[in-house]
């Protein structure tokens, strides 16, 4: 299902054209309105008027999440104030949050451009969604909301939590679309388990899930449990909140809503743009936002970009599933390693449960990595030699894939915190200073 | 004329194995052999006990990682030597012994040795054809 043919299959020369036109618009309203910008583009000695092409955006500054924080909370809104009808914040468990002002075009903006997710996800009026991302300040619960209100599905604002009564309800309810965290999905499934429900049977057939980067593996895992179509979105706060990208059925990277959002892969240490196909950190620009616009903002997601058109139709370029956030990226005895590529080799693991934790520690100067997994019966023995056994087979797969040598601990079921948002997948006990 | 035995993975944490009795006991479910082979990490805790389906299935509704094993109860006579000759018998099979624990009958002179072989069929087998008792699961609960 393509919800705008126009924008969402258009040739990209004309793509670009419009991108243009609006960078060009963007940059200028931004010189105009917002002094942090104003500031920072003289600063690099550049004027709305040297953009005459999509390739002079590298003459224009980065934004980092670090400046907005600066700006808390209105500092670079780029409307004003009168106009803003709605905010939203990122969680900002440390410092001030990042605040995004929407105004009221913005929200028709976001609306469809979570709108072009669900039904890139398969998503139409008969279906009913059950959107369990949280409702609030965290952008989630309302962006999925107003996409699906604008497809004219039936939405079910669940928002996390009270996973017993949500279980109850999809089945009730017949709920057809699931909207949540993968690691929620996985934690409504293990809930429906214990209240001897099989979500397999029920009429659920697609999850719409995001916020936290994912493995392939997990995808499995999540299919198989639910008995459904698990597709991953993109976005964040600081840009619109969900609705920057989609994946499709094909299940081969996430379009991203070009006419909206103009993406870069950049090297994260140089600030070089790079090609198509090289890993880098996701920069994007914001083409249409009223209330926050953005120009090239670091978002410190790891992806890589690909400007095939896809064979659903679209011609909208594909970012690769985020591979993890710089921040998360762990440096352990000089190896870099993403949460998400060690999950992605347990769940190689067969049948082992996809409850999992990562446990850093000091110990005598050298940093080490122990994975805890919860046992199951499945993997259980009565044999010591094999539970043993088990634990090195997967400590040397991660070592065989990752490079990195880590401890592997088992621990008894339901040990393991269970999230309603965003799972929190390390811990880390280092004593730094 | 094999034996349930209920095994259950435990972490090596104070009162774990505390929580298993009690859970077991207002159940007034009877362990009649107990084991923990353990490792620095955790523990294996391997039981008989007098209702093996019951005891399964409360301990994994607690949510403990719980295992079904079976394994050959035999009936060793208490004097020395008594069971080096039935290991011997399960050695010159060449069949695997995984391990084993024993425990004493309180009505019995003779004291009771769990095993947990390769092939428990081939084993038991082998043991009745040199006569040694193997006691049944309802010789086990009347113990």
């Amino acid at each position: 299902m393509i919800w705008n043919k126009k924008y969402e299959c258009m040739p990209r020369q004309e793509l670009e054209t419009l991108q243009l036109k609006r960078l060009k618009e963007v940059t200028q309203r931004v010189y105009q309105s917002v002094p942090f910008y104003k500031q920072k583009f003289k600063e690099r000695g550049v004027y709305p008027d040297d953009i005459n092409s999509l390739k002079d955006l590298d003459k224009l500054p980065f934004t980092t999440k670090s400046e907005l924080r600066e700006g808390y909370p209105f500092g670079l809104f780029a409307s004003p104030l009168k106009e803003i009808v709605e905010f939203h914040t990122s969680s900002g468990t440390t410092g001030k949050p990042v605040v995004d002002g929407y105004t009221h075009k913005d929200i028709i903006t976001w609306s469809e451009v979570t709108a072009r997710c669900l039904s890139c996800a398969g998503a139409t009026a008969k279906d009913i969604i059950h959107n369990a991302y949280g409702y609030g300040l965290f952008t989630g619960g309302l962006g999925i909301h107003y996409g699906a209100r604008l497809i004219g599905a039936k939405t079910i604002p669940i928002s996390g939590g009270q996973t017993t009564r949500q279980v109850m309800m999809m089945q009730d309810f017949k709920s057809t679309i699931l909207t949540c965290t993968p690691s929620y999905a996985l934690h409504i499934a293990e809930v429906a388990k214990e209240m001897g429900i099989d979500l397999r049977k029920l009429p659920l057939r697609v999850g719409v899930l995001g916020a936290e980067p994912w493995s392939e593996n997990m995808r499995k895992e999540i299919e198989s449990r639910l008995g459904i179509t698990a597709l991953d979105i993109y976005g964040l706060t600081e840009i619109i909140g969900p609705g920057v990208a989609q994946e499709c059925p094909e299940k081969n990277g996430l379009h991203i809503f070009e006419d909206h959002f103009l993406p870069e892969i950049i090297n994260p240490e140089t600030g070089e743009i790079l090609g198509e196909g090289e890993e880098g950190e996701l920069v994007l620009t914001t083409l249409t936002r009223e209330g926050t616009t953005l120009i090239r903002y670091r978002t410190g997601d790891i992806s890589r970009i690909n400007y095939q058109p896809c064979r659903c139709g679209r011609t909208l370029a594909r970012i690769e599933k985020i591979k993890g956030r710089i921040d998360d990226m762990l440096i352990i005895r000089g190896v870099n390693i993403f949460p998400s590529q060690i999950e992605d080799v347990l769940m190689r693991i067969e049948e082992a449960e996809p409850h999992y934790q990562l446990i850093l520690e000091r110990k005598k100067g050298l940093d080490e990595l122990t994975v805890e997994l919860e046992t199951s019966a499945a993997i259980f023995s009565d044999e010591v030699r094999k539970v043993e056994e088990l634990e090195k087979k997967i400590a040397q797969e991660i070592e065989e894939t990752l490079g990195l040598r880590v401890g592997v601990r088992l621990v008894e079921p339901k040990t393991i915190q269970r999230s309603m948002g965003k799972a929190k997948r390390l811990i880390d006990k280092r004593k730094l200073k | 004329m094999k034996v349930k035995q209920i095994s259950v993975f435990l972490e090596n944490k104070i009162g774990r194995l505390a929580e298993i009795t009690k859970i077991l006991g207002d159940k007034e479910i009877n362990i009649r052999a107990l084991s923990i082979a353990d490792t620095a990490e955790f523990g294996i805790l391997r039981m008989i006990v007098s209702q093996p389906e019951e005891t399964y299935s409360i301990l994994e509704k607690s949510g403990f990682t719980v295992l079904e094993a079976e394994v050959i109860v035999v009936e060793v006579a208490d004097k020395p030597g008594g069971l080096a000759q039935i290991l011997e018998i399960i050695a010159k099979a060449n069949l695997n012994l995984e391990y084993l624990y024993a425990f004493v009958s309180p009505k019995g002179r003779n004291a009771l040795v769990v095993l947990k072989v390769e092939k428990p069929s081939e084993a038991i087998e082998l043991l009745t054809r040199k006569k040694v008792k193997i006691l049944t699961m309802r010789e086990i609960e009347k113990l």
